[in-house]
């Protein structure tokens, strides 16, 4: 293997590690990033630089930016009193894409799990509490995941806050959703949390 | 009345069969071969369609003929469902139903499987694990939403043992997983006593030659109803002892021979026997009266202690209840009272395989 190839192979061996992507995915991206290089390679090149160079964790919120503070808690028209506590950023952008929350986040980082050694300290939950005061919130809207370790860590965090109103995300028949296709888990919370008409 | 039976089964490179392929007509079947001919392995095989680690409660590294060591795969037809469930040599059991992927619980709404196997002789004179399993796929028998519950409670209990063995003093990390602990508490200690009196019920009103017995559940060391309250009371103990010591995971089925009044325990070793066949027995036609259909039972040399007539009757009661029964034992003398009222088989090792051959 020429020396090339081997630069080659090592940018394929990284690309097969992001999620999504297998060795033969990853070398068909490879393929035509080399073959695109001007209209691809060297911008992604130069956005990766750039952003390895800028990206950081906000300070406030765990989301990821570029700037110490996310634009998101540096809006003050985000300051509604609501908070909503998500287990990762993909969960944050997720809820950003709706375009229906108008408030504030917080990125716990995962769920609590004693077999893996998470606890409170390394999920942001002490920051979590800390905002509480200081950012006057009336409302924290949990959004788990809908798993053992997703709801110990809701139950977790509803016990700090007992004064405070905190609410979690409904669990049901998600919209464009059939009947027939949800399993029983699904469809048990769903009628346990029906509604009137 | 006809069961949800088991139409066809196809076992490859499982323990000490290499190759087999067998059908069924929803008559109860019975297997007999010498010693070591690979009769359990055949009926271990059909438990395996349901969830869980099987009759013997083996690793699936175990299942594995040797010495190909391929690894092992069971398929089959239930209803109208095809099941496989297989294993590579290293890695975890996999089951699909219908050609999809699907958790081992899912099993448990397809097949309902129950059996009985001579190291079960014991029951009621051995640990209450044991006692507990018994009980818990008789309810998971009835209700398959069962294994969830079960499953959750298992998880939050070894996220609070760990707590509780590296000493962690966080209240509200505790209260957390006994919330979800009660919460699934609830429903297993509900689904095994609705099912004691399932069964209770199915055995007054039967008509048989085995023993009733009265069932109960016992919760050791439980000072309160509320499970989130007496785990939460339990904590000091519990970090001392470095486990949970409340919940259902310490229950225990107890039995007395109804019309003796005598603990089960205290029974003669054939009358446990009888007491276990009665309440197989008895899951049975909870079942069929529950669901209109009979479950699937895999009855391992269950003629072995026997008398002529009890063991006659024991046919007539399965043929009765309409249940697909794989009754396994040495000779084809000890299913003469069956005729053709069943489908018979042969199990022989020949070149260090077993073979499975029609035989009437």
């Amino acid at each position: 293997m020429s020396e090339e190839t081997g630069d080659i192979q090592v940018l394929i061996d990284l690309m097969a590690r992001l999620p999504g992507l297998g060795p033969r995915s990853a070398r068909r991206a490879v393929l035509q990033l080399i073959k695109k290089r001007g209209q691809l390679l060297i911008p992604l090149a130069d956005a990766m630089q750039t952003v390895g160079a800028t990206a950081r964790e906000c300070l406030n919120c765990g989301n990821i930016g570029t700037t110490d503070i996310c634009k998101i808690c540096e809006n003050d028209k985000r300051a509604n009193g609501q908070i909503c506590v998500v287990e990762d950023v993909a969960d944050l952008w997720a809820m950003e894409r709706s375009g229906v929350f108008h408030g504030r986040y917080h990125v716990l980082g995962g769920t609590l799990s004693a077999l893996d050694a998470i606890g409170p300290e390394e999920l942001r939950i002490p920051r979590l509490i800390d905002r509480m005061t200081a950012e006057n919130v009336s409302e924290v809207i949990l959004a788990m995941s809908a798993t053992i370790d997703g709801q110990t860590t809701a139950h977790y965090i509803a016990d700090q806050l007992p004064n405070l109103k905190v609410t979690s995300l409904a669990q049901g028949v998600p919209v464009g959703g059939e009947l027939d296709y949800l399993d029983d888990g699904t469809i048990t919370a769903a009628l346990n949390a029906r509604r009137a008409l | 009345m006809p069961g949800r039976h088991l139409a066809s089964i196809s076992l490859r490179h499982f323990r000490s069969h290499r190759r087999v392929d067998a059908e069924f007509d929803g008559r109860p079947v019975a297997i007999f071969g010498a010693n070591g001919a690979g009769k359990t392995n055949l009926i271990e095989a059909i438990s395996m369609l349901s969830p869980g680690r099987g009759l013997r409660r083996a690793t699936s590294e175990e299942l594995i003929r040797r010495p190909e060591n391929f690894g092992w795969k069971v398929t089959a037809e239930i209803a109208g469902h095809s099941l496989e469930t297989t294993a590579e040599p290293g890695g975890a059991r996999q089951v699909r139903i219908d050609s999809k992927l699907g958790p081992q619980i899912a099993l448990a709404k397809v097949a309902r499987i129950l059996w009985l196997i001579p190291a079960m002789d014991r029951l009621w004179i051995e640990g209450a694990d044991g006692r507990r399993r018994f009980l818990d796929r008789a309810v998971l028998s009835l209700d398959p939403s069962h294994g969830e519950a079960v499953l959750t409670y298992e998880k939050a209990m070894r996220e609070r043992n760990r707590l509780l063995k590296d000493m962690v003093r966080d209240a509200h990390w505790y209260t957390a997983l006994e919330r979800t602990m009660a919460d699934a508490g609830r429903r297993i200690t509900a689904g095994r006593q609705a099912t004691l009196d399932a069964l209770m019920a199915a055995q007054a009103g039967a008509e048989t030659v085995f023993p009733a017995a009265d069932l109960s559940l016992t919760h050791a060391d439980q000072p309160s109803e509320d499970l989130a309250e007496a785990l939460a009371a339990s904590r000091p103990r519990d970090l001392a002892a470095g486990r949970s010591l409340v919940g259902p995971h310490r229950s225990d089925l107890q039995a007395v021979w109804k019309a003796k009044g005598v603990d089960a325990k205290d029974c003669s070793t054939g009358e446990q026997k009888a007491l276990l066949i009665s309440l197989i027995l008895a899951n049975g036609r909870a079942l069929a009266a529950q669901m209109g259909e009979a479950p699937i039972l895999l009855l391992d040399e269950v003629a072995a202690h026997l008398d002529a007539d009890r063991r006659a009757a024991l046919y007539d009661e399965i043929c009765g209840l309409g249940a697909q029964a794989f009754m396994t034992g040495t000779g084809p003398e000890l299913f003469a009272e069956l005729g053709p009222r069943a489908q018979h088989f042969e199990v022989v090792e020949a070149e260090m395989q077993s073979e499975v051959r029609h035989a009437g």
